[in-house]
């Protein structure tokens, strides 16, 4: 026994992870007397109550064994799917899920949501207690012990509690089966543990032994009897022998010296483990079950602090590691051919060589992208909480709304897919509230009376765009702007394009809800959406139309950790400017080169004025070229602003491997990491968004000192 | 009273085999090294190596004393002069010029950074009553630099703290 339980624990939690969330979804297609679906979900709650009983997490345990009590109802037929059942279910997975991760996070959780749920599951047990004696009279018999578990899981909410101060009598029976010992439990090892939990009589019974000449030394025949004085409750006793439960006949019984004994036997033997609890204890629960509620809601009403914990692991097909697994294969033999040929080299085998080097590339750029395989998820990972997110805002907006999902296998790199979690759901909650109007306002205008989004992904280039899309009211362009002028976000004479319109959505702020609701309208969220979308390397667009619906559109790169790149040199820096940004490259002209309001530099392409930044300035370091007139201008464009920046040579383009130079150093502006070139040299990677905020700050500090010297002047 | 409780008590084999290195773990060694003709030293478990000099990649607007980055086996470490640092000396890189390694925790990460000195000199063996404290009439070396003083023979050598070393003020564009 002497295994170490903990090292399971990120298992279980893994897997409860997996199962609530199985659970969650088939309660949203939940229908009549889909008996299938209804026995996935039991099954479901039934391994995490195991699971979470295996490694002691009783509260776990308690509450999905309520749970689990009236999905068995269900599942027998005894009690209707009722709706009304089906959202105390959905909370229950809720309150569930609250539990697991604080196990995960090691933290507190706020347990008055949990003891709420658990009482309305103890009413909605009990409630159907009456009609179901009467309803199955003739099975009387089944009915009051179903009746009798009802009362004593509700009472375990509260025994928890309120037993620890009165020191039970309880009698055990303990006849283990002849090959206990053969499973490696050791009864000397349970015996102990009960030894434990307070004063304690044993009593083996020997009579089973057989004679010397039967005898089997790997059986055991030996029972116990033992009388414990305690004041742990049921569960703690049972806890002990939960791991031998299959293999013996336990009795458990409470011997009270007091008058109105009532004793319930349990054989834990039978199929599931229920408990067993005085009756007469249990009955004023209703009560009893309110007020610790009440208490605890006070206690921890401060809001918990929600650490999350980035998990370690990541589940990967076999298929993605068998094809890796022959990638290196091939690999191998391409490194036997090329160590082979060094071993004798001569001028004529030049050919062979590079035919060698040719397939080694192929091999490395084959394995790398089988590597980078391995970190993409499908993106239903993300889009997995949206009918639930769904389900529950309709139902409290009252609006009626269909979600349709496509793309749901477009793959999408780990990291991104943590991270762009939360961006989605609020722009999702924006497309309920804002998006979709009220019912009869969709009805005055001729749409159908029930809302759709629809969540899609689709690869388009080196990029992931997942589109949220709404059939509601649009985004009405003259209320945007109205607003932005009130706050002064713009000016009143400046004409926008609508995209500049709907960029102004994205300022901290900013909101045009006519009335504030506790699902949005606040204005604070877009502008996070924004920058944690652009911190990803990604970008959103809008596209809108006024009563036909918003498109929002979340560009986002493939991975984080490789990019294709332009090498370029300033000085003797080598610099990497990521592709993805680049318009074009260009030999500056003369004739292009403007000096405009004060040695500003902009250069003509086409009919755009892009102002042009000398990256030496920018970084304070020494370059071979520090005129205009002779440079190479490489243009890119970060948030809708082209400039053109000012480098000394163009060098090879190629894919680099991201390092963060947070790890061993800080964030430094102007780079967004680093990377390791063929000669082992480091390269920073260019950051271009904060280049451009670096250049507008110098250009403000410059303005400033200049204003500052024309003051000094009068 | 659970399962787990029960597989505490019994012990589990190589739990108790770190026990002898304990004496190293008190950290009472400390690498030595000069800047200029004064002599320092660092908790020589945070040694992660000593490399030679070789040219870093400058990161922009870095401050005077972080020298750039170089590559450490496929991870980015910054180097760092300490003669510029502590104005103490005169930074000249040659061939004898050497670059400590360091690796210290923060917060709960670990940090390898590498700093650039003119020379590495001894193991130095101190006890916690050898180190005596700084007194407060301070030369140009912050306080929160310096966990104590060291008498070794005629000299003093001066006992740095790692983690005070690797924190660099984050920089801002060069107004």
């Amino acid at each position: 026994m002497s295994i170490d339980l903990s090292q399971f624990i990120p298992t279980f939690l893994e897997e409860s992870f997996e199962g609530i969330e199985l659970m969650e979804s088939s309660l949203l297609n939940l229908a009549q007397g889909d008996d299938e679906t209804i026995n996935a979900i039991f099954r479901a709650a039934h391994s995490i109550k195991g699971g979470a009983g295996t490694f002691g997490f009783n509260h776990v345990t308690e509450f999905t064994h309520l749970v689990e009590t009236l999905l068995d109802e269900m599942r027998d037929g005894r009690r209707e799917v009722a709706q009304k059942d089906v959202e105390i279910l959905l909370d229950s997975v809720d309150c569930m899920r609250l539990l697991i991760e604080s196990i995960r996070d090691d933290s507190d959780y706020d347990d008055s949501k949990i003891i709420a749920t658990s009482a309305l599951l103890t009413t909605t047990l009990n409630s159907e207690q009456t009609s179901t004696i009467n309803t199955y009279e003739d099975t009387a018999d089944d009915v009051i012990e179903v009746a009798a578990n009802k009362l004593d899981e509700s009472s375990t909410v509260v025994v928890a509690s309120d037993t620890d101060s009165n020191k039970c009598h309880w009698a055990i029976s303990f006849v283990p089966e002849h090959h206990l010992v053969q499973t490696g439990n050791d009864p000397l090892l349970l015996l102990n543990a009960l030894k434990e939990l307070g004063d304690i009589t044993i009593s083996a019974n020997c009579n089973a032994i057989p004679s010397l000449t039967e005898f089997d030394a790997t059986e055991l025949h030996i029972s116990w009897q033992v009388e414990l004085i305690t004041d742990a409750n049921y569960e703690d006793i049972a806890e002990i022998f939960e791991w031998v439960e299959d293999d013996c006949q336990l009795t458990i019984k409470k011997v009270q010296p007091a008058s109105n004994i009532e004793i319930i036997d349990e054989n834990i033997n039978r199929d599931g483990s229920n408990t067993s609890e005085d009756k007469s204890s249990a009955t004023p629960e209703q009560e009893v079950v309110v007020k610790p509620a009440s208490n605890a809601s006070k206690k921890n009403s401060n809001a918990v602090s929600k650490s999350k914990v980035e998990s370690g692991s990541i589940r990967v097909g076999v298929d993605k590691v068998d094809s890796l697994i022959n990638l290196v294969g091939e690999l191998v033999i391409t490194q036997s051919m090329l160590s082979e040929l060094g071993n004798d080299f001569e001028p004529s085998k030049i050919s062979r060589l590079n035919s060698g080097l040719e397939q080694l590339l192929q091999n490395t750029k084959e394995l790398q992208e089988s590597v980078m395989r391995i970190r993409m998820l499908p993106i239903s990972f993300a889009f997995n909480r949206f009918p639930r997110l769904i389900h529950d805002l309709s139902k409290k907006m009252a609006k009626e709304i269909e979600l349709v999902i496509s793309g749901e296998q477009t793959e999408l790199d780990k990291t991104v897919m943590e991270q762009i979690g939360d961006p989605l759901v609020h722009l999702v909650r924006n497309a309920v509230d804002h998006g979709i109007e009220a019912t009869d306002i969709r009805l005055a205008n001729g749409k159908p009376e029930k809302g759709t989004i629809t969540l899609d992904a689709y690869h388009q280039g080196g990029s992931i765009v997942i589109e949220i899309k709404d059939d509601g009211g649009g985004i009405d362009r003259d209320t945007v702007l109205t607003k932005a002028i009130e706050k002064g976000l713009v000016d009143e004479s400046s004409s926008l394009t609508d995209n500049q319109v709907y960029d102004l959505l994205f300022e901290p702020g900013f909101s045009t809800a006519k009335a504030l609701s506790d699902i949005s309208g606040r204005g604070v969220g877009m502008d996070v959406v924004k920058r944690n979308i652009q911190s990803l390397g990604g970008r959103i667009q809008v596209e809108s139309t006024l009563g036909q619906g918003s498109n929002f559109k979340v560009f986002l790169p493939l991975t984080l950790a490789i990019l294709d790149g332009q090498l370029i040199k300033v000085g003797s820096e080598v610099y990497i400017i990521p592709l993805i940004t680049i318009v074009e490259s260009l030999q500056v002209q003369d004739a292009q080169i403007n000096r405009t309001s004060g040695d500003m530099v902009l250069y003509r392409l086409r009919e755009d004025n892009v102002p042009v930044i000398p990256i030496y300035k920018l970084f304070n370091i020494p370059a071979q070229n520090k005129e205009i007139s002779q440079a190479l201008l490489v243009v890119v464009e970060a948030e809708g602003q082209k400039v053109g920046l000012m480098v000394d040579d163009l060098l090879a383009q190629q894919q680099v491997v991201v390092k963060s130079l947070n790890d061993n150093y800080q964030q430094v502006e102007g780079v967004s990491g680093a990377t390791i070139l063929g000669d082992g040299s480091v390269a920073m990677i260019l950051d271009v968004p904060s280049m451009i905020t670096m250049a507008l700050k110098l250009a403000k500090t410059q303005q400033k000192s200049h204003q500052a010297a024309e003051e000094v002047v009068h | 009273m659970n399962i787990q409780a029960l597989v505490d008590e019994i012990p589990v084999e190589g739990e108790y085999a770190l026990e002898g290195l304990d004496f190293i773990a008190r950290g009472e060694q400390y690498l030595t090294f000069s800047l200029g003709i004064e002599q320092y030293a660092v908790d020589i478990l945070s040694v992660e190596e000593i490399r030679s000099w070789e040219q870093p990649t400058h990161i922009p607007n870095a401050p005077s004393f972080v020298k750039g980055v170089i590559n450490m086996r496929g991870v980015i470490v910054p180097i760092i002069d300490l003669r510029i640092r502590f104005d103490i000396g005169e930074a000249k890189y040659c061939k004898t010029t050497v670059v400590i390694v360091l690796k210290a925790q923060h917060e709960n990460q670990y940090r390898t950074m590498g700093f650039v000195v003119d020379a590495v000199s001894d193991v130095l063996n101190a006890e916690e009553d050898d180190i005596k404290t700084t007194p407060a009439f301070g030369g140009s070396l912050a306080p929160h630099y310096i966990i104590g003083l060291v008498n070794v023979g005629e000299n003093i050598v001066t006992l740095l703290d790692v983690t005070a070393l690797q924190t660099i003020p984050s920089h801002q564009t060069k107004q």
